[in-house]
């Protein structure tokens, strides 16, 4: 082990209040992903209010019209106008994949804290069961869960949400191995603290950034799934609004009615990308050697 | 003098070694400390020399039980070290504090100051209350010359000395009879470290306390120690007073040591001889035979590679194991699983 | 006859920071110059910058660096390459990074070999092996072999130290070369060097913070603070009567074996920032002299105040 190091002129290059938020938004492709996805939670959340029609008003009269004026994505095999069940559609998204990446935080994130901090039996046991579950494909698994539970959105969530468990148990627990060998993790057990103190106050906080960046991407999957699920028939049930179920619905009058695949696809389509973008984006700067290097070509 | 505070008895702490292979093997151990006895008497500032694997900064962890001690005793203040059980090693953990070597790395970059310095009230209950709590730290703040105010910064917004100064404030914060200060200065640019050196000292002073001054720097080791122990390959091959060892060292690598240490006056570099040590740090994994610094030893004779020497009296409550002063020690034909337990000498008080 | 090595108020501009504010030195073959200075002073900004080894934009340099008959800061990449390691060589402070973990010894040494002295194959190798028993490696033949991580710290500051040599520089730079070794090691290192000096006619730039080891190995002594040279001349003159604040500061805040006084004087606050330099002197925050009403607006300017001791301080000026 070496004596000394001679001190360097600067410290290391170390997180500052907002600074990850002006750093990120250098990068414009991800200021673009994030709009989106703001505008995504907006619509969401204010469905309701922005639908010019509601999600189940059926007007046979009216049925397998093309893109108008009246109805800006036309309207599906019942005559419900396509661009109100997309906007409502959006809520239904919204909510599958918080709740499923939450599910999947609040199991994963903690046992990856414990077998990272624990090692050994612990650490074995536990990620010995994440790749067991790991090694399943993940719809398989879902519909495995549905299977047991029963098909419908709130069901579709907790399967998905279980399926992404050792994602982020391995994630988190490969991120905690580097932390807990810092030095203030040492001092703070010189200091006394118990194990729970540890984990909780000096671990966690110290291994956000790979868990946010995976939150993001994760949130992108679940939605993915989950109009998987819909598509096939074991997710979200008609006649409400899911992507994936009105995906699944105008796959049998696509020659007719092309705007009942293209307009739920491409929304599928953008919000995914736009939660990849943004979590590649987020790796990007989370990374503290990442950090220097935008930094220095700042011209420094 | 006073009874000592803190003492070791045969202290052993080892490190397993494994081998490659598909199923992890064993294949030997790094003894870092290889049997140590050591006393600190309350209120002294004992220092506490050594190279690369000497296995000293592995003898401070191991004082607050931050490594598992892998044999031997420690005992503080009448207590058990060894035996405690984990409820009682945090409070043990309130009473011996440790300063680390890099101010960059000790402090959490997510806590501001005030929170890391404040851990320690947090952990064991005391100053409960906010305000309490709020005065304490800048209580301690001013203890070590910092701004109450840089209570709400973060680490990253302050400067390598200004981070060693938190570190001891946090040290500071339950208010610990032992601090085991590791490498303190080492990190700091030159002109800080006088002023941490300053610092110490005079904390030291004003509180009581009792210190171990871990540190590869004899110069600032012996500025602050009252006595001074001299580590190498997991063992302390010297021990004594400051003016004693400095003046009249009683250990071939003690000598060695002193003689390396470059001294900032011309004139005196000029003229100097140095003792150059041979060939290269041993294994700490099997040490040699006999004295395990025969094999660098300049003056290394005859009994040197069958028998490993006790601490022996060189002069008042100073010892060295050499075997120059005695042929005392434990008579060995290899260097494997030794205790140097045989002979324990008389240190006196 | 010119010297080998002279630098003409070198400049390195990074972004915000001046890093280093006019240096001027020169050096002979057999000479060794140490150049003193904490964290910010700059000295080893001043070393890459004489090799280009600094991105230059952003960086900007100005000043002159002669040696061997060229004027290096204007010089082309290809020139300064050739430079590199044949004209000046630099070993590092880490061992531990400055190694390549992936390579033989055998292989770094050979490395520039080829580049700068046409040698390749078995040749290369046998030099390699001169240049390893040369720095004191026992065993050479089998070390070619082997990977950094297998050797101690002293034995890969030695590697480094040959394969700075391997090419016959005329210059060899140690920054902070043996700041991260144990005090043993470091004087077996520092005698290495002298004798090699010697022995090879070199001269020798030795870049570090410790006055301990300067006071041992150095003709000559540069103080910088902040980018900025405040003294200069023979070790001696530096060290026996320091004629500058901060030198002086620097001297009386070191604990000295064997002189054991009870507070070390330091010198207060923290050494400057390089983005946000005060206007005046450098050293003004800190100074308890403070001799002048210039000090704080205006930066002394470096004068000899005696025979080859130089001095930026308004201090001396009043005499």
């Amino acid at each position: 082990m070496s004596a000394t190091v001679a001190p360097t002129s600067t410290p290391l290059p170390a997180r500052q209040r907002g600074e990850t938020l002006r750093l990120l938004v250098r990068n414009r492709i991800a200021v673009v992903a994030l709009a989106v996805l703001v505008a995504f939670i907006v619509v969401a959340v204010f469905g309701k209010a922005l639908a010019p029609y509601g999600y189940n008003s059926v007007d046979v009269a009216d049925r397998l019209q093309g893109p108008s004026v009246h109805h800006w994505f036309g309207t599906d095999e019942l005559g419900r106008d396509v661009f109100s069940r997309v906007l409502l559609g959006a809520a239904v998204s919204l909510k599958v994949g918080a709740v499923a990446v939450g599910i999947s935080l609040v199991v994963g994130v903690p046992c990856g804290l414990i077998a990272g901090f624990y090692g050994g039996v612990l650490d074995d046991v536990i990620m010995r069961v994440m790749d067991v579950l790991f090694a399943f494909p993940a719809i398989l698994m879902a519909i495995a869960v549905l299977a047991i539970l029963g098909p419908g959105s709130t069901n579709a969530m907790v399967a998905i949400g279980i399926v992404y468990i050792p994602i982020f148990a391995r994630v988190t627990r490969a991120a905690v191995l580097p932390v807990r060998e810092e030095v203030y993790v040492r001092a703070a057990r010189a200091s006394g603290a118990s194990d729970l103190r540890l984990m909780r106050r000096h671990l966690l906080p110290n291994v956000l950034g790979p868990i946010i960046v995976q939150t993001s991407i994760s949130f992108a999957f679940a939605i993915l799934s989950e109009a998987a699920l819909s598509f096939i028939g074991l997710g979200t049930q008609p006649p409400h609004p899911s992507w994936g179920l009105m995906l699944s619905d105008g796959t049998d009058f696509i020659n007719q009615a092309w705007w009942m695949v293209v307009f739920p696809g491409a929304a599928i389509f953008v919000v995914v990308l736009a939660f990849n973008i943004l979590g590649d984006a987020l790796r990007d700067t989370l990374d503290p050697r990442q950090r220097s290097l935008i930094r220095n070509a700042r011209g420094a | 003098m006073s009874e000592p505070l803190l003492r070791t008895e045969a202290l052993r702490v080892a490190f397993p070694v494994h081998g490659g292979g598909v199923v992890r093997r064993t294949v030997g151990h790094v003894r870092a400390v290889d049997g140590v006895d050591l006393e600190v008497h309350r209120g002294e500032t004992l220092g506490l020399v050594g190279e690369s694997g000497s296995g000293k900064s592995t003898l401070g962890l191991a004082l607050l039980r931050l490594v598992e001690p892998t044999g031997g005793r420690i005992e503080f203040d009448g207590t058990d070290v060894t035996a405690l059980s984990r409820r009682n090693l945090r409070a043990l953990r309130r009473r011996i504090a440790m300063i680390f070597q890099d101010p960059y790395a000790s402090l959490n970059p997510r806590q501001s100051l005030a929170d890391t310095i404040a851990e320690p009230l947090a952990i064991h209950g005391l100053h409960p209350g906010r305000s309490a709590r709020a005065r304490r730290v800048a209580e301690l703040l001013e203890m070590v010359g910092l701004a109450s105010e840089l209570g709400n910064r973060r680490p990253h917004e302050l400067s390598g000395g200004q981070r060693q100064r938190v570190g001891i404030a946090r040290a500071l914060a339950g208010e610990p009879d032992f601090i085991v200060a590791d490498e303190p200065i080492a990190a700091l640019d030159v002109s800080i470290q006088a002023q941490v050196l300053n610092l110490l000292r005079e904390l030291q002073r004003e509180l009581g306390l009792t210190l171990l001054f871990i540190a590869h720097d004899l110069s600032a080791v012996e500025h602050l120690s009252d006595r001074i122990a001299v580590m190498y390959l997991g063992r302390i091959v010297e021990v004594g007073p400051r003016e004693s060892l400095v003046a009249s060292a009683g250990h071939p690598y003690t000598r060695a040591l002193l003689s390396a240490v470059p001294v900032p006056d011309p004139s005196r570099e000029r003229e100097r001889r140095r003792i150059l040590l041979k060939g290269e740090l041993p294994s700490a994994m099997s040490p040699p035979s006999g004295c395990r610094f025969r094999t660098r030893c300049q003056e290394v004779f005859e009994p040197c590679d069958r028998i490993d020497p006790a601490l022996q009296d060189v002069g008042d409550r100073h010892c060295a194991a050499c075997l120059q002063h005695g042929l005392i020690g434990d008579p060995d034909a290899r260097g494997e699983d030794v205790g140097a337990a045989a002979g324990v000498p008389d240190r006196g008080p | 006859m010119a010297p080998l090595l002279s630098v003409h108020d070198l400049r390195v501009r990074l972004g915000d920071a001046q890093v280093v504010n006019g240096l001027s030195y020169e050096i002979d073959a057999g000479e060794t110059v140490a150049i003193v200075g904490e964290s910010g002073s700059g000295k080893t900004m001043s070393a890459l910058a004489m090799l280009g080894l600094i991105p230059r934009p952003p960086a900007v340099v100005s000043g002159e660096v002669h040696f061997d008959g060229a004027e290096l800061v204007s010089a082309t990449p290809a020139h300064l390459r050739a430079v590199r390691g044949a004209g000046m060589a630099i070993v590092f402070q880490d061992p531990m990074t400055s190694l390549n973990p992936v390579l033989t010894i055998g292989r770094q040494l050979t490395e520039g070999m080829e580049v700068h002295l046409g040698l390749s194959g078995r040749a290369a190798r046998e030099r390699a092996v001169e240049l390893l028993e040369m720095v004191g490696i026992p065993d050479p033949r089998h070390r070619l072999d082997e990977y950094p991580h297998r050797l101690s710290g002293g034995m890969r500051q030695r590697v480094m130290i040959a394969i700075g040599l391997a090419a016959h520089p005329r210059v060899l730079i140690a920054d902070e070369a043996t700041t991260a070794l144990d005090v043993t090691i470091q004087a077996q290192i520092i005698e290495l060097l002298g004798r090699l000096q010697q022995e090879l006619d070199m001269a020798l730039i030795w870049i570090t913070h410790d006055l301990g080891v300067v006071a041992g190995i150095a003709d000559r002594v540069l103080v910088m603070y902040a980018g900025r040279v405040v003294e200069h001349g023979t070790v001696d003159a530096v060290f026996d009567a320091p004629q500058h604040p901060y030198t002086r500061g620097l001297l009386r805040s070191i604990p000295v074996l064997g002189q054991h006084a009870d507070a070390l004087p330091s010198i207060p606050g923290t050494p400057p920032d390089p983005e946000n330099l005060p206007p005046g002197c450098p050293f003004w925050p800190r100074c308890e002299v403070r001799a002048d009403d210039r000090c704080r607006g205006e930066v002394p300017p470096l004068r000899e105040v005696a025979a080859g001791h130089l001095v930026a301080t308004f201090e001396k000026e009043r005499v």
